[in-house]
């Protein structure tokens, strides 16, 4: 059984559906990619996992998440908070404003496993700092005492990771943890990322627009597109043989070395506005395959010679 | 930390001159000639000058405001004209009321007013929120002064609760601490709501959230203390206003303190006097400044980071 299962959601925020029908599952000492352009829901995916969805004034309309045989959707928040933190953990996106500015960094870390653990305020702070030493950082007891501010944005994503490890978590949800850093230290830093939860068996949900990284760390991989999964599968298949044009095009436009590492941007025709997505498959504008069908009818996430495509005229 | 309080102290020197220079040269341009209240109609010009030569009115300004600056350092602020007795035992005997009075009322309206204006934050567009901000807008736009009177009108005179006028009992304040404190509630809790509900949006919120934080404990612990810290600004701001509230709701309650002998002196023209208490005001909203400053580098690593 999956560690985690999500299948078919659908989000409502107001009178827009920004997510429609989105399935994957997440084995335990699994890396899942997911990937897709900006706009095509994965933070929301991240938020609706981790039950923040309210938080943003989005409801789950339709399917269900499942956490280690336990349904997600409808949980009192008191026990999704029991959840959060300890079990499931977030590395955010931003790691310069999503550290508290006023309270120090050892703090901030101690906070977890004195909330999750019960560890008392010196076991905690011994905790913490062997954490911050796992990632590599110098000095940690400088670190433990220093504020946020004091911090480089590698060194604060680096303390984000350890404060997600801090209650030995079972699985990682990582919104592009490293989009808001300098390209010279974001391999370095996935690299960590990876190599502690593979260290730890852990699960790791790892949102990213970049190919790269996808093919550097993880094992399956979900393509979002427009609110709804075009394709998933292993790493080795989908690389060697997607079946949606859409993924086919993402592969295409992996920056080769020596060039701007600028992702996805190669993709011919505009990513579709949520306000008026096309009828029938929503890449249909952008595809070179596409044809009558495809305008009128949405088609269905289905298992092909290995993993799933939504794609009515994917070959094999 | 003490360095920068030195540096701070260093810097109120010239703020301090310039407000002391400003204070005499008003004192002295104001029309109407203390002498004049001193003798009688009938008095020669030879016995105005005499009494002009015992208090320092004869010499050059600019001499009689060093001698009056050097000798308000020493403590030494000259002898009332009218109330013949020594300017700074005056002080020394209004500012004691003055003071309870205007640290009641900071005390009254930064404890009600972050009270109420984070039980609005937090319960957003409840009835208690939408009564706090009823409340906060009569309270922003009711002028001091007013109030005070309707108070008085209520508590003292229909209800007979409180003493209508002066200081002789601890709920003789109680009316005065209201009148001044009630604006400042407002402003608070104003300030306070919309600091949270700002602060409630930032990324490091939805990482406590993440992390599994309690809701209250964020509110409380991280939320709230954001807002402390443009609330700690206003206040510190405001202490002149305080202390100005403090003058008139004195008049309006008949109580001795700095703002009533303001008042008289004015009346009378006793400029030594007036002198003295403006100048008392003015240290005072100084020192707030310096201790609004304090309480913000305490609060805020980011503040002590710029300070160095
Ligand atoms: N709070 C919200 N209110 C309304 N719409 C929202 C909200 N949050 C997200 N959306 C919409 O939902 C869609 C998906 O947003 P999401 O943040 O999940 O995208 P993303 O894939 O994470 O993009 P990015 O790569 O830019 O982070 C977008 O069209 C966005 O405009
Ligand atoms: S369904 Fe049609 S439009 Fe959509 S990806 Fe497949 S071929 Fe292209
Ligand atoms: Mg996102």
């Amino acid at each position: 059984m999956a560690l985690l299962s999500v299948q078919g959601i659908s989000v409502a925020i107001g009178a827009l559906c920004p997510l429609e029908g989105v399935t994957f599952d997440i084995d335990k000492g699994e890396i899942l990619g997911l990937v897709g352009e900006s706009g095509s829901g994965k933070s929301l995916t991240a938020m609706c996992v981790m039950g923040l969805l309210p938080r943003i004034g989005g409801t789950i309309t339709k399917g269900s998440i499942a956490f280690d045989g336990r349904e997600l959707i409808g949980l009192p928040e008191i026990e999704l908070r029991r959840l959060r933190g300890k079990r499931i953990a977030l590395i955010s996106q931003n790691p310069m404003t999503s550290l508290d500015p006023i309270i120090r960094i050892g703090a901030q870390i101690d906070q977890v496993s004195i909330l999750h653990l019960g560890l008392s305020a010196t076991t905690a702070k011994a905790r913490s700092l062997d954490l911050i030493a796992q990632l590599r950082i110098p000095e940690p007891e400088a670190i433990h005492r220093a504020y946020p501010h004091q911090l480089s944005g590698g060194m604060k994503q680096r303390i984000i990771i350890a404060m997600a490890l801090a209650a030995d978590p079972d699985l990682i949800v990582a919104d592009e943890p490293t989009t808001a850093l300098d390209v010279t230290i974001q391999a370095q830093i996935i690299q960590i990322m990876v190599e502690l939860v593979r260290d730890r068996g852990l699960a790791l949900m790892l949102i990213t627009h970049d190919m790269g990284v996808v093919a550097q760390a993880c094992d399956r991989v979900v393509v979002l597109y427009a609110g709804r999964v075009a394709e998933m599968n292993g790493i080795g298949e989908i690389f060697a043989e997607p079946k949606h044009p859409y993924t086919r095009e993402l592969i295409r436009c992996i920056p080769r070395l020596g060039q701007e590492p600028g992702s996805l941007k190669g993709i011919p025709g505009v990513v579709p506005s949520i306000v008026d997505y096309p009828d029938g498959c929503r890449f249909n504008p952008r595809c070179s395959n596409a044809q009558a069908l495809c305008r009128d009818e949405a088609p269905a996430l289905e298992p092909k010679s290995s993993g799933l495509a939504a794609c009515h005229f994917s070959e094999v | 930390m003490i360095s920068f309080f030195i540096k701070r102290l260093l810097l109120l020197i010239p703020v301090f001159l310039a407000v002391s220079l400003l204070i005499f040269m008003i004192v002295h341009l104001v029309p109407g000639d203390p002498i004049d209240n001193l003798v009688q109609n009938n008095s020669s010009p030879e016995q105005k000058a005499a009494l002009a030569a015992k208090y320092g009115l004869d010499k050059p300004l600019y001499q009689q405001y060093a001698i009056w600056l050097g000798n308000a350092l020493t403590g030494d602020l000259g002898d009332a004209i009218i109330l013949r007795r020594p300017v700074a035992d005056l002080i020394a005997q209004n500012l004691p009321h003055s003071l309870s009075l205007g640290a009641l009322a900071l005390l009254f309206s930064t404890v009600v007013g972050i009270t109420a204006g984070a039980l609005a934050a937090i319960y957003k567009d409840s009835w208690t929120d939408r009564l706090t901000m009823t409340l906060i807008l009569l309270g922003s736009t009711v002028p001091g002064f007013w109030l005070g009177l309707l108070l008085i009108m209520l508590f003292a005179v229909q209800l007979g609760w409180f003493p209508v006028s002066g200081a002789r009992s601890w709920d003789a304040l109680v009316l005065p601490v209201l009148t001044i404190g009630l604006g400042g509630v407002a402003l608070v809790a104003r300030v306070t709501r919309v600091a949270m509900m700002e602060t409630a949006r930032k990324d490091f919120v939805m990482m406590l959230h993440a992390k599994g934080v309690p809701p209250w404990r964020i509110e409380l612990r991280h939320v709230l203390r954001h807002a402390l810290l443009p609330v700690v600004t206003i206040l510190s701001l405001r202490i002149g206003w305080i202390l100005g509230g403090a003058v008139t709701v004195e008049f309006v309650f008949a109580r001795p303190g700095l703002g009533s002998l303001l008042i008289t002196s004015l009346n009378q023209r006793d400029y030594p006097v007036v002198q003295g208490a403006l100048l008392m005001l003015a240290v005072a909203v100084m020192l707030g400044t310096l201790l609004g400053d304090i309480v913000q580098a305490a609060m805020d690593p980011r503040v002590r980071e710029r300070i160095k």
